[in-house]
């Protein structure tokens, strides 16, 4: 059984439909890329998953249970999935380390000395132990959103949504967060990503799923997807983002 | 920042030739500052010197001797003014913030606080603040209800803290809504409640960025603590009032005008030095 599943998910803003009759199964350890052009629903869809956003019709469920059901404990669910956000969103009142035992401390109930060595472990990990009692403003683009990272992660979320997470960064911030990122993958982390950088796509999704029109046009393995895609669409929106590239 | 590698440098004679020019350039716009000073003052102290009325204005409003001895009388009364403005202060920034709380609150269950809040803030911030107090000061007292306070600095002080209140209410109010809904958006994803979310991560920064305005209003309110003077408490104003009652010579009036003014200078002072530190600061993207 596949740790979350979407089916038959609809979100419309007003007559504009965003997201429309949408499937999707993302697998326990598995990590699972959404593309598509701007406006083609992937970070909406992030957003219904992490019950930001509430949905028109159809089923959400994590684990079995199903979170888009209006009596379900929304902050509960939300405890356990982490967010990574496109702006990092830090609270920018807070040291990164207060950042990081935020939630611990106050939805965990974590006892604040241990909340702050298990913090400082993952701080650790993403490269920021030096940081800790630095407040968000005072690093870089790339150290906010490992800053972020961290901040999920702290909270063993059994799914970790990462919305277009390297698209405020400057280009040669962007590597150090994808390097972050393998590192979690190869640790069995189930994620759910949405973005535009291809190369990585490939190189550690599972499953790429291509939106179009709020709809998932096509979903299938890196190699199979990238290299020989099925639908024109998906041929047509590839050899755009090549061109780009060069 | 980096401050290495920089010990040995020795500004070029080019720099040198900036800085000195840089320096004459100020030298001169201090002299020029300097004596526009003196001419307007000149201009000024001729110009009301020389009106009919000047020696008969200047025995009545600034007599220094009659000042001297006011002062002792006055200053007790602007003791009073500190109590009553420290006093109402907390307690305006405790119903302001509620207030504010309130309007923000989202749910039906919450309708009738939000209404209540927005009846407040509409009733408080509209009526004049001296309206208030005749009402309060004069008109409780005279409903003669049992275990209600009677003395008039209480209901004056009432009367400040319903209307203040509403003004800092709003400030608040602004400040709440001027954090970017990203910043919820990331308190609840990590599964902070409602309640959490604002209490650690909207209200710390809303907080922050309505300081300035808010010291303003404290700055404002210090001196129309003196309003309270209507109600026949004594304090500066009604003092200073008294003491002319005696030889119909006002300048006890404007020995309580420089006290107000000495009592504000320090706390806009303050004011400025938080909007600088920080209201320019924390809206994002840093130092201009």
């Amino acid at each position: 059984m596949s740790l979350l599943s979407l089916r038959g998910v609809r979100k419309a803003y007003g007559a504009n439909v965003v997201l429309d009759d949408f499937d999707l199964d993302v697998d326990e350890g598995s990590c699972v890329v959404l593309i598509g052009a701007s406006g083609s629903g992937k970070s909406t869809l992030l957003r219904c998953v992490n019950l930001l956003e509430t949905v028109d019709d159809g089923v959400i469920s994590l684990n079995g249970v199903d979170i888009t059901d209006p009596r379900a404990d929304a902050d509960k669910i939300r405890s356990g999935i982490g967010v990574v956000f496109q702006s990092y969103n830090l609270f920018p009142h807070l040291s990164v380390l207060d950042n990081v035992t935020l939630a611990p401390i106050r939805v965990h109930r974590v006892r604040r000395d241990v909340a702050r060595a298990r913090a400082l472990e993952v701080l650790d990990r993403v490269g920021l132990a030096d940081k800790a009692s630095a407040k968000p403003d005072e690093l870089s683009g790339g150290q906010q959103q490992r800053a972020a990272i961290a901040r999920a992660l702290v909270n063993s979320p059994a799914l970790m949504l990462l919305d277009e997470i390297t698209s405020a960064l400057d280009p040669e911030l962007v590597g150090e967060v994808l390097d972050l990122l393998r590192d979690l993958r190869s640790d069995g982390i189930t994620m759910l990503i949405c973005t535009h950088e291809m190369a990585f796509a490939r190189e550690v999704a599972d499953q790429v799923c291509f939106l179009h029109h709020g709809r998932p046009l096509e979903i299938g393995p890196p190699d199979q997807l990238f290299g020989n895609p099925r639908e024109p669409r998906t041929r047509e929106f590839l050899s755009r983002i090549r061109q780009r590239e060069g | 920042m980096s401050s290495s590698g920089v010990s040995d440098w020795r500004p070029s004679a080019l720099q040198q030739e900036r800085i000195a020019y840089r320096r004459r350039r100020a030298q001169r716009s201090t002299l020029i500052a300097a004596v526009s000073s003196i001419v307007v003052l000149v201009v000024v102290a001729v110009g009301i010197g020389s009106t009919p009325g000047w020696p008969r204005v200047r025995d009545t409003f600034f007599d220094v001797h009659r000042g001297w001895q006011a002062l002792p009388t006055v200053a007790q009364g602007l003791w009073l003014n500190i109590r009553v403005m420290l006093v109402c202060a907390v307690l305006i920034v405790i119903i302001g913030m509620a207030l504010a709380i309130m309007r923000t609150l989202r749910g039906p269950i919450f309708f009738p606080l939000r209404v209540f809040a927005a009846a407040y803030t509409d009733v408080f911030r509209g009526l004049p603040l001296l309206l208030v107090i005749f009402l309060l000061g004069f008109g409780v007292p005279a409903l003669q209800l049992r275990g209600l306070p009677n003395q008039a600095v209480i209901w004056g002080g009432a009367a400040l803290v319903l209307t203040y209140s509403s003004y800092v209410a709003e400030v608040f109010r602004a400040g709440i809504e001027s954090v970017h809904p990203s910043q919820r958006a990331a308190a609840r994803s990590l599964g902070l409640s409602y309640r959490q979310t604002l209490r650690f991560v909207v209200l710390p920064q809303a907080v922050r960025r309505v300081l300035p305005p808010l010291l303003n209003d404290f700055v404002s309110l210090q001196k129309d603590s003196g309003l309270i003077a209507v109600l026949g408490v004594i304090d500066a104003i009604r003092a200073a009032q008294l003491e002319t009652a005696i030889d119909f010579n006002f300048t006890p009036y404007v020995v309580a005008g420089l006290l107000f003014v000495a009592l504000t200078i320090p706390l806009t002072r303050l004011t400025d030095y938080v909007a600088r530190r920080q209201g320019w600061y924390g809206g994002g993207g840093g130092p201009v």
